[in-house]
């Protein structure tokens, strides 16, 4: 199911602003790639444009091609809808649905799409996303609370277990961690390496150790300075990044010596 | 001995940090503290007072008979009759106007939060604002001036009032409904496109469905708002001692018209040894009116309660 995406000569602007400019890359099936970079030179904005939530910010628009086993996602008959139904998403901040128990929340993308399901499939679907979000045992007691009622790390696993059930192909996660305690960190990162095993996961993230724990491949994303856009430097397979990185900037910043 | 007078040392000189007592911060406080008393308290005042005078005037007043009939037959000082005619009417004519302003006060904050961008949600957010001080009997006399083009002169009945209302409520429905749907946290918006749900489910799924709770508050503040209007409904629907459920035809009363009518039709004369009649009754009428409306706008508020209590996100 995993597929691989080609990322030809990107460009992508906020209004007249020129966010990220020039990205060219590759993104293997069935592998974790991992984004890094210092804060603001368009890791996430650039992550963003993969599933097109980048255009959902007024003004903000994409040039060059990004392409999903061939097929251009910017193309002229491309729905985004339908793109986002394919790569699915996991936000820095944990956001499940405040109104939902946390069943509903697993069940969101089948739900809110008007889509009919029956109940034993739902079940069936609320606990496979659950088990395969590590949070099954958990919560299965208690499936019909608020899923707000969790703590940060399991509506976290919460929010991965809702992106699972749509059965995307690729799952982005945008600094999924940031916000947990290092035992949320470490259930989570031994999820990703669960999930890489049926999806392509793209994962940005300001913690080196966690890419290099997690990840197969690692890009570097720098900017030349405030205003200036930002740009892939490098990227290559992980434990190269972190041992003999091609360019200067990369070693500086994978051994803290940036700035 | 040298160690525990250092630490003696210590404790002191962290207590002199500690406690430094800046008296002018510490006066500003007491001062301000005791303003913001002062004003709440006098904002208290006639709220309590207006409370307390409806109540000791209109609870005698209020009994089933005069909650459950109408005025009609019912002349000078003659004790009978109530109340029930301007119940009905304004109930039915406040909610046809609700009818009519929250579908479009709802869609039109829908649209200025969701979808307006430039020039026209800037038109749209200026012309509100306009409306928002449109005075009462302008509107009514819009409503009336619009439906005599359609059916003649002289036209009264409860849509007209229903329509003069809506265009007092409109501008409030959509201002409070705007900042509801501005508290949403856009998280969820993304978190919902993000597992590939279209922008209209979207926005009926999750975005109204978490600012529900408030969707309704503010509904209810906006039928505060106009229930209690007169101006409007006495060049619109005129005045009746009858009941009448049909908002399409005849005039009908509604209780702050009635309330103006009573009190403006003041003391009745009594002739002498005449049984059944109190010299006071309209004025007596016209509180427990009051009374009732009040009780009304209560009721409806306790409502609302009800429904945010239910719909409000859970965390437990």
């Amino acid at each position: 199911m995993a597929q691989r995406i080609d990322v030809k000569d990107v460009n992508i602007y906020y209004g007249d602003f020129r966010a990220v400019e020039g990205v060219s890359m590759t993104v293997d099936p069935k592998s974790v790639t991992a984004f890094i970079g210092p804060s603001g030179c368009g890791k996430s904005t650039f992550l963003r444009t993969l599933n097109r939530m980048h255009e959902v910010i007024p003004g903000a628009y994409v040039e060059g091609k990004v392409e999903l086993e061939g097929v251009d996602l910017y193309g002229v008959d491309v729905d985004p809808v339908a793109v986002r139904r394919n790569i699915g998403m996991v936000f820095q901040r944990p956001n499940p649905f405040p109104t939902m128990s946390i069943k509903d929340n697993v069940l969101a993308g089948v739900k809110l799409n008007n889509r009919k399901i029956s109940k034993s499939d739902a079940e069936d679907l609320v606990e496979s996303s659950l088990r395969g979000a590590n949070l099954w045992n958990e919560v299965k007691d208690r499936l019909d609370r608020p899923g707000s009622g969790l703590s940060g790390g399991q509506q976290q696993r919460l929010c991965i277990a809702r992106a699972i059930a749509v059965k995307p192909q690729v799952v982005l996660m945008d600094e999924p961690c940031s916000a947990l305690d290092p035992i949320s960190t470490l259930a989570i990162e031994d999820l990703i390496q669960e999930l890489k095993k049926d999806y392509t996961i793209v994962i940005v993230t300001h913690n080196m150790q966690q890419a290099a724990r997690v990840s197969d491949r690692t890009a570097f994303f720098n900017i030349a300075g405030t205003g200036k856009p930002g740009r892939l430097i490098e990227m290559n397979d992980t434990a190269t990044i972190f041992s003999s990185p091609a360019e200067k900037a990369t070693e500086d910043y994978v051994s803290g010596r940036f700035g | 001995m040298s160690a525990d007078t250092s630490t003696l040392d210590a404790t002191e000189r962290t207590r002199a940090l500690l406690t430094t007592a800046e008296p002018r911060r510490r006066r500003t406080d007491r001062i301000m503290a005791a303003l913001i008393w002062f004003a709440f308290l006098l904002a208290m005042v006639p709220l309590v007072s207006l409370l307390w005078t409806v109540l000791f005037n209109g609870a005698g007043r209020v009994t089933i008979d005069f909650l459950s009939y109408s005025m009609r037959g019912i002349f000078g000082g003659d004790p009978g009759g109530g109340i029930y005619h301007a119940v009905m009417g304004t109930l039915i004519i406040t909610g046809c106007a609700t009818l009519i302003s929250v579908p479009i006060g709802i869609l039109v904050a829908i649209y200025l939060v969701e979808y307006g961008r430039g020039p026209l949600a800037r038109a749209v957010t200026f012309f509100v604002d306009v409306m928002t001080g449109i005075p009462s009997i302008v509107a009514g006399l819009f409503a009336v001036s619009l439906f005599t083009i359609f059916f003649g002169a002289g036209a009264r009945f409860g849509i007209i009032g229903a329509v003069a209302l809506s265009v007092l409520m409109i501008p409030v429905v959509v201002r409070s409904c705007e900042e509801m749907l501005k508290l949403v946290p856009n998280e969820l918006r993304e978190a919902s496109y993000a597992l590939g749900v279209p922008k209209w489910l979207t926005i009926i799924r999750v975005v109204l469905r978490t600012a529900v709770a408030g969707l309704t508050t503010s509904v209810l503040l906006a039928i505060a708002r106009v229930i209690g209007e007169t101006a409007p409904l006495l060049v619109a629907v005129g005045v009746t001692d009858s009941i009448n459920f049909d908002p399409s035809e005849g005039r009908m009363m509604t209780l702050p018209v009635f309330i103006y009518r009573q009190y403006s039709q003041g003391l009745a004369t009594c002739r002498e040894g005449q049984a059944n009649c109190v010299a006071d009754i309209a004025i007596q009428n016209a509180w427990g009116a009051a009374l009732t409306l009040i009780v009304i706008v209560m009721l409806l508020n306790v409502a609302g309660r009800l429904v945010n209590r239910w719909f409000a996100p859970k965390t437990r």
